[in-house]
């Protein structure tokens, strides 16, 4: 588990950050480039020290400036995924992954070569020279490289930032079978939402150097006094549900959750398997009865649960869905007409989906798709 | 040998081993001198710049001079030397091997300097958090990288101790097969009635060797390059 309370004082602003992070999974810190987020991670890996406070990783105190303890970065077994790889150019990718291997003692080796080369498909590459590959290609040796270190924890600072959609497709995977199967706690720093809403367990919305909120994705995603700061144009929920069928006639699939169904394009996974989807909040309607004659296919019986202007003109509601929560953002003059208020029941039409990458729908965008459903 | 006559053979030999041994001391403080200058920055940083960098700008004739003072067998440094230890630098050549380290110095510095500040810094943060210790990231990380910079540089180095006068006549002399470097023996050709063709020929010599330094310093150079992955 990470613990973490730091205080820094950064040029303009300070940095006032306090989160704690679950044993495995991904933390997602996600805000604006310069809201410090970078900084929380230099922080935890020791690059750079806070002016107070504490960072503790499972029994281990990496930093109190009560109790003056400061462990050195090469002690602390931090494994830092650098946003531009800067693997070692005078070492192959076979020099490169061992060298933080070769600096553990072979009883602490837990994390073998062979199965982090397969997990991350580096065979291929072992004899190259970082020099002569691909910016995917070098993102996932340094990934490789900081988990056959052993770390405890593993941090990514904007591991795809530097690469284009169709590479970045390309590594997501890797990042997530990072996730699923190992059992190494993951510090993600990013200010993209796709990736976010992908890969993390638990998002941690960072602005101006605070934390301005902690939670599931979902929860996070779905608070509206938020929208501002995980981007307008973005803000919508996130539901995270599981394939329940194909309907291979219409090229369609039923997906299921708490809150119902929701049948989508043809999502190319078995049965049982998990999506998370991200639905726009401009892509959702609200209406009083479940309406005929339309096209939308999607209607979800819903609870209006909260409503907060988001614009001149505009208004997001937040709606219950089972226990998930949707967002519709429409006109404050149909809140009006309509009586939306806390507690009323509405039904939801979802006109349109986000496809994350994953679900083999986005192609190799990169950015989440979105298609009218 | 039937090319090179006794004394030209001798003159060779001397500057080739004077100029060895005055690199091979100075190499491993340049490139400590080099990692300080190029990576950290100190109170005092200018002036240890400019200590370092004075054997470039001062006349020859003037090091060797103060060499003369502080070394010689009655200088501070020079008299502890010769009366507890037993050493005498002047007139010998390991004196010549000191005057044209000093002189060669500078060189070195700069030219591993360059390649210092040319490595990423990211690469030596990266290299921590892998578990890499400050000695540890200067042989594995740092040494290896700068190894284009500090081949050339000693090379070049080499070339200009093998052609060092001012400081090495001014501290040791000019004592055949003692003191008498390549560049000290076509001097004291050309003080000498008849001596042109000497001077020449040792000339020649003088010219080979520095064109046979730059030429091996350029190819090294990009095969170590290559060899680092930088090409």
């Amino acid at each position: 588990m990470l613990d973490l309370s730091i205080r820094q004082t950064l040029g303009a602003f300070t940095l006032d950050i306090a989160f704690t992070a679950e044993e495995a999974g991904v933390t997602a810190l996600f805000g604006r480039s310069g809201s410090g987020k970078t900084s929380v991670i230099n922080a935890i890996a020791g690059l750079t020290r806070p002016d107070s406070g504490r960072i503790r990783v499972g029994d281990t105190v990496f930093f109190d400036s009560a109790r003056r303890i400061d462990v050195p970065v090469e002690k602390r077994r931090v494994g830092y995924v650098f946003q531009d790889s800067r693997l070692f150019p005078h070492m192959t990718v076979r020099g490169n992954l061992d060298y933080g291997l070769r600096r553990v003692p072979a009883g602490d080796r837990r994390i073998a070569f062979g199965p982090v080369v397969d997990l991350l498909g580096l065979a291929p590459l072992l004899d190259r020279r970082p020099r002569g590959l691909s910016g995917g290609e070098k993102q996932r040796v340094a990934v490789g490289r900081a988990l056959l270190a052993q770390p405890r924890l593993l941090l990514m600072d904007e591991p795809m930032a530097s690469l284009d959609a169709a590479r970045k497709a390309e590594i997501m995977p890797y990042i997530e079978r990072l996730r699923d199967e190992m059992a190494i706690p993951i510090v993600l720093v990013s200010h993209a939402l796709d990736e976010v809403v992908r890969l993390a367990t638990t998002m941690v919305l960072i602005g101006e150097g605070r934390v301005r909120a902690v939670g599931p994705v979902g929860t996070v995603m779905g608070r509206l006094d938020l929208s501002a700061a995980t981007g307008a144009q973005d803000a919508g929920a996130v539901l995270d549900l599981t394939v329940e069928r194909q309907e291979e006639a219409d090229g369609l699939t039923v997906l299921a959750f708490d809150g119902g169904r929701l049948t989508v394009p043809r999502v190319d996974r078995p049965p049982g398997a998990a999506v998370r989807l991200h639905i726009h909040a401009r892509d959702v309607i609200v209406a009083l009865q479940a309406p005929t004659g339309v096209s939308v296919r999607n209607a979800l019986p819903a609870r209006v649960v909260e409503v907060a202007e988001s614009g001149p003109s505009s208004a997001d509601v937040r709606m219950a869905v089972g226990g998930s929560f949707l967002i519709a953002r429409i006109t404050r003059a149909a809140v009006r007409e309509l009586g939306l208020a806390p507690g009323r029941p509405v039904v939801a039409l979802v006109k349109g989906i986000a496809f994350e990458p994953e679900s083999g729908n986005g192609g190799g965008t990169g950015r989440g798709r979105v298609v009218d459903v | 040998m039937d090319i090179l006559t006794p004394m030209e053979t001798t003159a060779l030999l001397l500057s080739l081993r004077v100029a060895g041994v005055a690199i091979a001391l100075g190499l491993p403080v340049a490139v400590v001198a080099a990692w300080i200058l190029g990576r950290y920055s100190f109170p005092g940083k200018t002036l240890v710049d400019g200590l370092v960098h004075l054997p470039l700008v001062l006349p020859p004739v003037v090091t060797g001079y103060i060499l003369l003072v502080t070394m010689g067998t009655k200088g501070v440094i020079g008299g502890w030397l010769y009366h507890t230890l037993g050493i005498k630098l002047i007139f010998t050549a390991e004196g010549a091997s000191l005057a044209v380290a000093v002189t060669s110095f500078p060189l070195m510095v700069r030219a591993i300097r360059l390649s210092v500040e040319a490595i990423d810094g990211g690469l030596e943060a990266a290299a921590r958090t892998l578990g890499a210790g400050p000695v540890d990231r200067f042989f594995t990380i740092l040494l290896p990288l700068m190894a284009p910079g500090l081949l050339s540089g000693a090379i070049v180095a080499f070339a200009a101790a093998m052609g060092e006068f001012g400081a090495v006549i001014t501290f040791v002399s000019n004592i055949p097969g003692q003191t008498q470097t390549l560049p000290l023996a076509i001097y004291a050709a050309t003080q000498e009635p008849g001596g042109d063709a000497v001077a020449a020929r040792l000339a020649t010599i003088s010219f080979a060797v520095a064109l046979v330094a730059l030429t091996l310093s350029e190819v090294l150079a990009s095969r170590v390059r290559r060899l680092i992955g930088q090409t």
